[in-house]
């Protein structure tokens, strides 16, 4: 490795270079964590396209320039950025600039078996469940978890005790609160005991015209048995950039749905990493990813199947308007341990725009023998049959492509199990729909 | 007036150089009619009926085509099904993911939306639905599902004349909706038919074989082949075809 010509390093790089120097210095693990991510930021850098998983998304040219640290958000304007699902029966905890606002949290009359504290509180306090911080790490260096390691100062750490039973989603509304171009760290960390059961929402939005660039690392523990549902939903602003990482960790005979919608930000990058490593689990990574404009949004996925038994099914559907691009990058493996497999992974594409693109990269590798293994991609324009029988029935055209565009994404809508998250997903997708028409 | 006037109607496919498909055919649709056209595979019906509708896969080279005086083929799609055109397919299509009540309201406020007319009341839409629904023995789960999606062949037809039922067209074209369907089936989507004639309705019925006839008994019956009507008479020309077969016609139009 130390044979790479490392090329010159952007405005950008040297940036981040000298904000990772002002780490404060620690000891104790959480120290060591950030200053080892800070130490392979400075030998990896940026992502390039000659890097497989960022083949699509060349973060070193995307983010070329460099941006300070987004400083706290006043509460009025926080709560007022906060849009989605309010009113909603939600817990909220609302994340301005990547930093908890106490004063728009629920944080007090927690459910009997949950917990919900600040990463900055349980940093404070020095509580246990910080072991598991930056336990799942990704086999490959990963620039955007690094930074986040090495940068985040405050999230939402959520425990679900074994057996509890917590009915009311928890929701994280990540928001960006300024008027210049600002970068912002959130980190998470969800531990849902044996038995139990949770659903987390994390949103995400944001002003208009304005490129921030907020980055959010969450680390998702199931425990044996247990369920958990998560749900993302990004609709920053058009000049945003979003970089998500969202790792998962399962365990025996648990059950895991995570569905991401995405209409917002001008380039966002959800990398997705499942680590099954209890029998018999079931995992679904499902997502709706609408585009227009120029907007890029790459998801990438890996699942990794350890053990005998699981089965993992994914199911992602984009449209695709204007010149805007998708990005879809899976890669299901399977451990010579893991017999007794079933892993399904699909993704369709509508493209809508002339010049609209999408990139399917579909990856299996298995080294069990008895396994049932599939992928499938499929990219194509509306069916011009179906769009003629809606016409002649007296639907114009563009209605009938917003019904023929719903039902597309309506199928991979109806896998979120919350009715109330559901219909918000359904309103997102219509507003979208609206938008264009 | 005339409802529909068809005047030396010329059509090709759009983007063929090569022959047309419709060669100089005219034909005039007064309210209240019924007219069938029959003739052999490929004389150009389903092509007749899609030109109709406003398919965008067809070029007319020549003739126009009126409706109540207004130039049919300027119109768009939606404006056509809006003015009262109506086409029953052939082959009805599944549209997996919207829901057939969805459809038939969308569709239903649309055409009223075009028309400058009010969209018509969840409660009223309901109650239409359900009286031309159960004439039709269209059960509650059928319109709960994807327009079509799973539906057999008959169950296809009768949602295609519950569509023009709720829809209440001024010209109703009928491709072969006969096709596919047994004795029951037939008789079922008969009915429907016949229910929605009426005196400020024109229909079009295109069929190959004389059975649909016996149960639409139609004003007239045109034969057509190559591209154009050869033959036009009243309702025993059907008879008459379904004792001789279209050889006649084929070899004089050769």
């Amino acid at each position: 490795m130390s044979a790479d010509i490392r090329p010159m390093r952007t405005p950008a790089e040297q940036a981040l270079s000298a904000a990772l120097e002002q780490i404060p210095a620690g000891s104790g693990r959480l120290s060591d964590l950030r200053r080892s991510a800070a130490r392979s930021f400075n030998e990896h850098g940026l992502p390039h396209r000659r890097i497989e998983e960022w083949k699509y998304t060349d973060l070193r040219t995307i983010l070329r320039e460099a941006v300070p640290v987004a400083g706290p958000a006043g509460v009025a304007q926080a709560d007022a950025a906060a849009k989605l699902l309010a009113g909603a029966a939600v817990r909220r905890i609302v994340v301005a600039n990547g930093a908890v606002v106490r004063e728009l949290s629920d944080l007090d009359g927690l459910e009997e078996g949950l917990s919900v504290v600040t990463l900055a509180d349980a940093i404070a306090k020095g509580r246990d469940v910080l072991s598991r911080l930056a336990g799942l790490s990704p086999s490959r260096y990963d620039a955007a978890l690094a930074l986040n390691t090495a940068l985040a100062g405050d999230g939402v750490v959520i425990e679900v005790a074994a057996g509890a039973q917590i009915e009311r989603p928890i929701h994280i509304a990540h928001v960006f609160v300024g008027d210049a171009p600002a970068a912002s760290y959130a980190r998470s960390l969800v531990v849902v005991g044996d038995e139990a059961h949770a659903t987390v929402v994390e949103t995400f939005e944001g002003p208009a015209g304005i490129a921030y660039q907020a980055n959010a690392a969450t680390e998702h523990y199931v425990g044996d048995r247990a369920h958990l549902d998560v749900v993302r939903i990004q609709v920053q602003g058009d000049a945003a950039v979003n970089l998500s990482t969202v790792l998962f960790e399962v365990g025996r005979e648990a059950q895991v749905h995570d569905f991401v919608f995405t209409s917002g930000a001008a380039v966002a990058r959800t990398s997705l990493y499942g680590n099954l490593i209890g029998d018999d689990s079931h995992v679904a990574f499902n997502g709706a990813v609408l585009l227009k404009g120029r907007q890029h949004n790459d998801t990438t996925l890996f699942v990794d199947h350890q053990v005998p038994g699981c089965e993992s099914r994914e199911l992602f559907k984009h449209v695709l308007d204007d010149s805007s691009r998708g990005v879809f990058q899976g890669k299901i493996v399977v451990r010579q341990a893991a017999q007794k497999t079933d892993g399904r992974m699909m993704s369709r594409a509508l493209v809508l725009g002339d010049n609209a693109e999408m990139d399917n990269k579909p990856e299996l590798e298995i080294f069990a023998d008895d396994v049932q293994c599939g992928h499938g991609a499929t990219c194509g324009a509306i069916d011009e049959d179906l769009l003629f029988y809606l016409q002649a029935r007296g639907i114009p055209l563009k209605e009938a492509q917003s019904l023929l565009v719903q039902a597309f994404v309506g199928e991979a809508i109806e896998t979120v199990e919350h009715d109330g998250v559901r219909d918000a997903l359904i309103e997102q997708a219509e507003a979208w729909l609206k938008a264009r028409a | 007036m005339a409802m529909l006037e068809i005047d030396n109607l010329h059509a090709k496919i759009e983007g063929d150089e090569g022959r047309e498909i419709l060669k100089g055919l005219s034909l005039t649709v007064n309210p209240g009619e019924v007219h069938a056209i029959m003739g052999p595979n490929g004389s150009g019906k389903s092509t007749l009926s899609y030109i109709l509708a406003g398919k965008e896969d067809y070029e007319v080279t020549d003739g126009s085509v009126t409706l109540d005086g207004e130039d049919l083929l300027e119109m768009e799609i939606d404006e056509r099904a809006a003015k009262g055109v109506f086409l029953a397919f052939q082959y009805p299509i599944e549209v997996p993911g919207v829901a057939t009540m969805t459809f038939l309201r969308a569709a239903l406020n649309a055409q009223r939306r075009t028309r400058g007319e009010e969209e018509i009341s969840t409660p009223d839409f309901l109650r239409l639905v359900k009286d031309k629904a159960g004439a039709l023995g269209i059960s509650q789960d059928m319109l709960r599902r994807g327009v079509n999606v799973g539906f057999s062949g008959g169950e296809k037809k009768r949602m295609e004349i519950l569509q023009m039922a709720i829809l209440e067209p001024k010209l109703c074209i009928l491709d072969e909706t006969d096709s596919g369907l047994d004795i029951d089936a037939l008789k079922v989507v008969s009915e429907g038919v016949n229910a929605l004639r009426s005196p400020d309705r024109g229909m079009i019925v295109i069929t190959h074989y004389q059975r649909l006839l016996n149960h639409i008994v139609p004003d007239f019956v045109h034969v057509m082949n190559k591209g154009r009507i050869v033959r036009s008479g009243g309702k025993e020309l059907a008879l008459e075809l379904e004792a001789n077969g279209y050889a006649e016609y084929q070899q004089d139009a050769a």
